[in-house]
């Protein structure tokens, strides 16, 4: 009886993930495993292979990169520093860190694009100290400096939390037994936090790999992200087929990273000490 | 137990405007087994932290074997603390969590193979080095803490309320444990509990604290039979605590009855503080209708007579079974006994109560500036 009304509970849980993640999933399976009569094919999948899309596959996996590894050490001090603050400074902190969050992503980058064209605030403002202009706009530049600024957070939360759950007797413990303040941050704290760090490399790399907005608006036509590619296979090209092959190829290079990072946030503790 | 090892002269700390400790004095001898005894916010874990270098004293200086250590450190001293909740490296096996600090000590790889085997024979878990912190229970957990600490050889152990996470059997045992290491290890240990059959059991020497102020500092058998005042006898064990008037040497007057008593110099006619252990209150049972006068009750007064001339009337209000004894309370000239005995008095039984005059012990009260400190706090 008691089993039967959990499984009661989960439905609505369970309705949401097959009507809207499961079935589209596996419709984009199919799509991309088939042609437009419905006959197997890994055309769709080979169609990757030209040289404008691979080349727009490197610059994705290139800048999602980038973007990752900067958000990385931009963040990891600055976690450092909130949690050695006191709880309140932490809260408001936190929360500017947050704010940006509650404005919709799009208008961010709107924002963006505004301030870094070649006629836009910031260029008005060089000209008038009579310093050198930014040309970033159009460029991958600007589509790496879109992509912190708008992932940033997600790397700093799971950083802090991580830092924030470490027992301060666990660090006086590295004291006392000898430590000084750089070993104590490298043998203890640093390991405690990979965790932290690999969620938050997740949570900013494969966002990072799939957009297409970012590379929209602050890279206009001239800098081709994959996400652009497959974007205007289903919404210009109205190739469906192709789009989803191209997605699949996608997928895979999701799940191969998050397969590494899962081996390294099983074993990255101990493999840094060692 | 000879020379001093550490001298703590004149500290002062406060946090935020709260004073903790006020002029704190306390010296530690080598080899000992100090327990810091009070209820919590009474300054003890802040002493062991100023001790182990996480907190500075405001004013006051920290003596360690003859050299000021007050601005040394916490990596630079030769004392290590176990922490409250084990405070292992979850990130690390057994076996580098005790090379932890040897590593950092640069030892060979061969003396630290050594220790990590020692250690770990010293407190019985032997073949444990590659299992992580998490999968150890936590009486395990708390025991390689302690043989973390050891590897080092520090010349001071401190103990944060080690055993406070631990169920109550698991306490007992390491409790038995603790004492066996120190002797093994010929070190002095400095252990702060709140928990006072803790530091009965274990320690040579009690500091009992509340406020930020010291109450008594004795052996345990001092602390538990000659209690310096009324916080020191509420926080030792279960006790009556009243007040009464030394009528004259050997001689008390408690709830409006006199008894003889075995200590003097309180004066004469001099509020004083008195103190009966549960355990010391006899009773004599008063067969039901029987009043004064009558052969049966006048047999009870008289075995209660034999004891002490002295003795109360009243009735057992509540009666509990606790295994070794009943524990009751007696209601009598208005106030409520707690008995301890091996013997059943059923709720309602009337009763004449009683004590050798050897077990009643008398404090004088505290005087004025003191009373701040002898507050009562529940634990």
């Amino acid at each position: 009886m008691k089993k039967q009304k959990h499984v009661l509970l989960s439905g609505p849980y369970l309705f949401w993930t097959a009507a809207f993640i499961i079935i589209p999933l596996l419709m984009i399976v199919y799509y991309g495993l088939t042609d437009t009569s419905g006959a197997f094919t890994l055309s769709n999948i080979a169609q990757m292979g030209t040289p404008e899309r691979l080349k727009a596959l490197w610059l994705s996996l290139l800048l999602s990169l980038i973007a990752t590894g900067i958000c990385l050490v931009m963040a990891y001090p600055l976690a450092l520093i909130l949690t050695g603050t006191k709880v309140n400074a932490t809260g408001f902190i936190v929360t500017i860190f947050i704010i940006p969050m509650w404005m919709n992503s799009l208008l961010r980058i709107l924002a963006w694009q505004t301030l870094l064209e070649r006629n836009g605030v910031i260029n008005v403002a060089l000209r008038f100290l009579h310093l050198p202009e930014l040309r970033i706009i159009n460029t991958p530049y600007a589509i790496a400096l879109g992509m912190i600024y708008d992932f940033l957070p997600f790397m700093l939360l799971p950083i802090y939390n991580a830092l924030e759950k470490i027992d301060q007797n666990v660090i006086n413990a590295a004291y006392d037994l000898g430590a000084n303040r750089f070993q104590t941050f490298w043998k203890v704290i640093f390991p405690l936090t990979v965790p932290g760090m690999i969620s938050g490399i997740t949570m900013v790399f494969v966002p990072a790999l799939t957009t297409f907005v970012i590379s929209d608006f602050l890279g206009g036509s001239k800098v081709l992200l994959i996400g652009n590619v497959i974007e205007r296979q289903f919404t210009q090209v109205g190739d469906w087929n192709v789009g989803s092959g191209m997605s699949l190829v996608l997928m895979v290079f999701i799940l191969i990273s998050m397969a590494v990072m899962q081996h390294y946030d099983k074993s990255g503790g101990e493999q840094v000490v060692l | 137990m000879s020379n001093r090892l550490i001298d703590m002269q004149h500290i002062t700390k406060s946090f935020d405007g709260q004073t903790v400790l006020d002029d704190f004095n306390l010296y530690i001898r080598e080899n000992e087994f100090l327990t810091l005894l009070g209820p919590s916010g009474c300054g003890k874990t802040t002493i062991l932290r100023i001790l182990g270098g996480f907190e500075k004293p405001d004013k006051g200086r920290v003596i360690f074997d003859g050299k000021d250590i007050t601005d040394l450190a916490a990596n630079k001293r030769q004392l290590n603390t176990v922490f409250q909740k084990y405070a292992l490296f979850s990130h690390m096996t057994i076996a580098e969590n005790i090379a932890f600090g040897l590593k950092i000590r640069k030892k060979s790889e061969e003396y630290i193979q050594d220790k990590i085997r020692y250690a770990l024979k010293l407190v019985n878990l032997e073949g444990f080095e590659k299992r992580m912190p998490d999968s150890l229970s936590g009486g395990q957990q708390q025991r390689i803490a302690i043989a973390r600490a050891i590897v080092n050889e520090p010349k001071v152990l401190l103990l944060d309320e080690p055993l406070g996470a631990l169920d109550l059997k698991m306490r007992q045992d390491m409790q038995y444990e603790l004492i066996r290491l120190k002797n093994e290890l010929g070190i002095t240990f400095i252990y702060v509990t709140h928990d006072q059959e803790e530091a009965l059991t274990m320690s040579d020497t009690i500091v009992v604290m509340n406020q930020g102020y010291i109450q008594q500092i004795g052996t345990p058998e001092d602390i538990y039979n000659e209690p310096q005042n009324a916080f020191v006898a509420d926080f030792i064990g279960d006790s009556n605590i009243l007040g009464g008037i030394m009528i004259q040497d050997k001689l008390v007057e408690i709830l409006g009855m006199r008894f003889d008593c075995v200590d003097s110099g309180f004066g004469s006619n001099n509020p004083v503080d008195v103190v009966i252990r549960p355990e010391d209150v006899k009773l004599f049972s008063i067969p039901d209708n029987e009043g004064p006068g009558s052969a049966e009750y006048e047999d009870a007064a008289a075995r209660a007579a034999k004891l002490n001339p002295g003795r109360l009337e009243g009735v057992v209000t509540h009666l509990i079974f606790k295994g070794v004894h009943y524990e009751m309370t007696v209601e009598a000239a208005g106030f409520e006994w707690l008995v301890h005995s091996t013997r059943m008095f059923p709720v309602g039984g009337r009763v004449f109560m009683t004590m050798d005059p050897f077990n009643i012990q008398i404090m004088n009260k505290p005087e004025s500036d003191d009373e701040k400190a002898l507050e009562f706090e529940t634990i």
